[in-house]
């Protein structure tokens, strides 16, 4: 890859794009949606340039079984959707899981349930993009709030596929998504971008699923001097059905484990002002835009205001929200569903403080004003010492 | 390699019950990998979810084992990323043409360079007998007690009109004719898809009177006509039959060949800097 420095004024969706190439990837398969097309229509431009190749199918269930053969086969592959397209790609997303098949799937999130409002922006697939398909399992998700992350964030995103040979969600929305900014199209290390790993042992000894010291499996892809056994259903070492219940148990563990084991490395989060906050705010995605302008303005009036922003969703971010949950005298947190994420920073919450939504799903964007009005009336009526 | 060679010997007996067409199916498709000198390296059996989408466990090649219905959209990714590979996609009457019917013919329309065999037992069996997308009208099945009310597709006249580059249909009777057929396809560049009439005597042929696996191959001998036979019948007479022969066998530029245009163009466009 030969990426030069770069500045341009984009969206968001084309800086996935512009980052998915810069990772490495080389497949695209999808179906158009709403607001996430401009990730299709670039990738069908874009992808060609770079000897990779765009396929539109007839559907999300064929586009993401299409993204997990083409990683099978060794490309790095991806695709986007919004809505009723996620619903759609969740029963092959569990196949991603179960056959540990690395791949990225964009989520450009909006409003809903069903078709919704097509156009307008929401945050109401925070738990979906967790607990989406069915069964246990465990899932990496990370959410851009900026065009720039757009582009850096899934450079991340591929090489945690590869690395832990697992699907990862990019769980962008529509304020993220749709924006124009400037986009430093950076050059990239070769050294930063992750290959999957290939196995080191003679053909006749590899066994599709079998992990090395460190939990993860070797993936050679078809075509190789490997003989590859994916599959979806309960299986063996070898890739061979296998219905044993320790057998079942030892897999299934391995799916959540080998991703929360590895929570230091998976975790990101940005910190602003939480040296001295009182309060603070805990976002994803959109919402952080208002909730740093709220933070401004309250510094302004000065009051001691800060924001958390989980750049990883899953895994948690427990360690660092529990961390503001402690030194904080309250915590508001700003999302656009009627309140996914607070469940999840209550449920650490052994502190007593005291936790507030911001919950909006009228369509439209939680303002920095709605932020402030909340801070205000914490303010108020907190029996806490504000300092 | 021999035909035998193929097989994974320490997964046998197979789970197929005893009488069922699947095994001879497998066997006329490995005898072909055999004659086409298939690697197993070169090779990715794809299969989707039912009895004969467990005909992979048995293969010692590349395999993928996917969801219900969606084999061909795996297969596609697969082949796409990789044309060099053989790509062999294995569904029942169920998986590749009711719940994967959609992309059954967008794969056929796409030309992508696959092979789809189905093995069309006329219902579901792996869960339990229900009818299918292909049980023929007023037949018994175990969602159909009082005769089945709607007609079955034809399945191959379907891919046919969807643009396959290849489509033949045979039966197990005649295993022959049908080894033939598949060793057409598997060479056929573009979409070839091979229809293979089979029993499922724990199911179909015991809820309608034909409980001896010879019983439902009978049956399938007596009622098959060639192409051109069928041709002489009315439309209610043909429903009733298995018309047998090949359907479609033409040149057309399969989806990874035309793509290899597209990236030749688009990396003009980017040098002239669009
Ligand atoms: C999404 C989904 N729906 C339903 C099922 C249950 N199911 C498993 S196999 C099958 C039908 C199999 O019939 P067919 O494809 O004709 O294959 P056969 O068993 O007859 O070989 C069904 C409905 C499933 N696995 N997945
Ligand atoms: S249920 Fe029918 S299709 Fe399935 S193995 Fe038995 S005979 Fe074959």
């Amino acid at each position: 890859m030969t990426h030069k420095q770069d500045i341009r004024f984009i969206q968001g969706n084309v800086a996935m794009v512009e980052g998915a190439i810069a990772a490495g990837a080389r497949f695209y398969a999808g179906y158009p949606i709403t607001p996430s097309s401009e990730v299709a229509e670039m990738s069908s431009i874009r992808l060609p340039q770079e000897g990779g190749l765009y396929v539109q199918m007839e559907d999300e269930l064929a586009s993401m079984a299409a993204i997990i053969g083409a990683s099978a086969s060794g490309k790095k592959s991806y695709t986007a959707t919004s809505g009723p397209g996620f619903s759609l790609m969740q029963e092959n997303l569990g196949v991603a899981v179960m056959a540990e098949v690395p791949c990225v799937i964009i989520n450009v999130q909006r409003s809903g349930p069903s078709t919704g409002l097509a156009t307008k922006p929401a945050q109401g697939d925070f738990m979906q993009s967790r607990w989406g398909t069915h069964g246990d399992h465990g899932i990496i998700v990370l959410s851009p709030s900026t065009a720039q992350d757009c582009y850096d964030l899934m450079i991340d995103a591929f090489n945690f596929s590869e690395k832990y040979r697992t699907p990862v969600v990019f769980l962008a929305d529509e304020i993220v998504g749709h924006i124009r900014e400037k986009v430093i199209i950076r050059e990239i290390d070769e050294n930063k971008i992750v290959q999957r790993k290939q196995p080191k042992c003679k053909p006749e000894e590899y066994q599709t699923f079998m992990q090395d010291e460190d939990g993860i499996a070797p993936l050679a892809p078809y075509g190789s001097d490997y003989i590859v056994r994916l599959s979806g259903s309960g299986h063996d070492n070898k890739g061979f059905p296998c219905s044993r219940p320790d057998n079942a148990d030892k897999f299934i563990r391995h799916y959540t484990d080998k991703i929360e084991k590895n929570y230091k490395d998976i975790v990101k989060v940005r910190k602003y002002n939480l040296e001295d906050s009182d309060i603070t705010l805990v976002t994803f995605g959109g919402s952080t835009r208002s909730s740093l302008e709220a933070m401004n303005m309250a510094r302004e009036e000065g009051m001691k205001v800060g924001v958390l922003q989980l750049v990883t969703l899953w895994p948690f971010a427990e360690d660092e929200v529990k961390e503001v949950l402690i030194n904080s005298n309250a915590v508001i947190v700003p999302e656009m569903n009627l309140g996914q994420m607070i469940g999840e920073v209550q449920k650490l919450n052994d502190y007593r403080t005291p936790v507030l939504g911001i919950n909006k799903v009228n369509s439209e964007p939680i303002t920095p004003k709605e932020i402030l009005d909340k801070i205000a009336e914490v303010k108020n009526e907190s029996t806490r010492v504000f300092g | 390699m021999k035909a035998q060679e193929y097989l994974v010997k320490e997964k046998l007996p197979l789970f197929w019950c005893a009488g069922c067409g699947n095994g001879s199916v497998l066997h006329a498709i490995l005898r072909c990998f055999e004659k086409l000198n298939y690697t197993r390296e070169n090779t990715v059996v794809v299969t989707g979810i039912g009895c004969w989408g467990k005909a992979d466990d048995y293969v010692d090649t590349n395999t993928f084992h996917g969801t219900h219905g969606r084999a061909l959209a795996f297969g596609t990714g697969i082949k796409l990323a990789n044309p060099e590979l053989n790509v062999v996609v294995l569904m029942g009457d169920g998986d590749g043409a009711t719940i994967g019917g959609n992309h059954l013919i967008h794969a056929a329309r796409r030309n992508v360079d696959v092979t789809a065999i189905v093995v069309n037992n006329l219902n579901y069996g792996m869960t339990g007998g229900q009818y299918s997308g292909t049980t023929p009208h007023e037949k018994i099945t175990s969602t159909s007690r009082y005769g089945h009310i709607e007609h079955g597709f034809d399945l191959s006249g379907l891919v046919a009109a969807a643009g396959a580059s290849y489509v033949s249909r045979g039966t197990t009777y005649g295993i022959v004719q049908l080894e033939k057929f598949i060793f057409e396809a598997l060479q056929k560049k573009g979409f070839s898809f091979v229809e293979a009439i089979s029993q499922c005597p724990t199911h179909f042929g015991r809820l309608n009177g034909m409980k001896k696996p010879a019983d439902m191959l009978n049956w399938f001998k007596e009622n098959s006509v060639s192409i051109s036979a069928a041709e002489k019948l009315t439309q209610n007479e043909r429903e009733n039959k298995f018309v047998l022969g090949n359907f479609v066998n033409k040149e057309n530029e399969d989806y990874s060949t035309k793509y290899l245009r597209v990236i030749n163009d688009a990396k003009k466009s980017k040098e002239g800097g669009k």
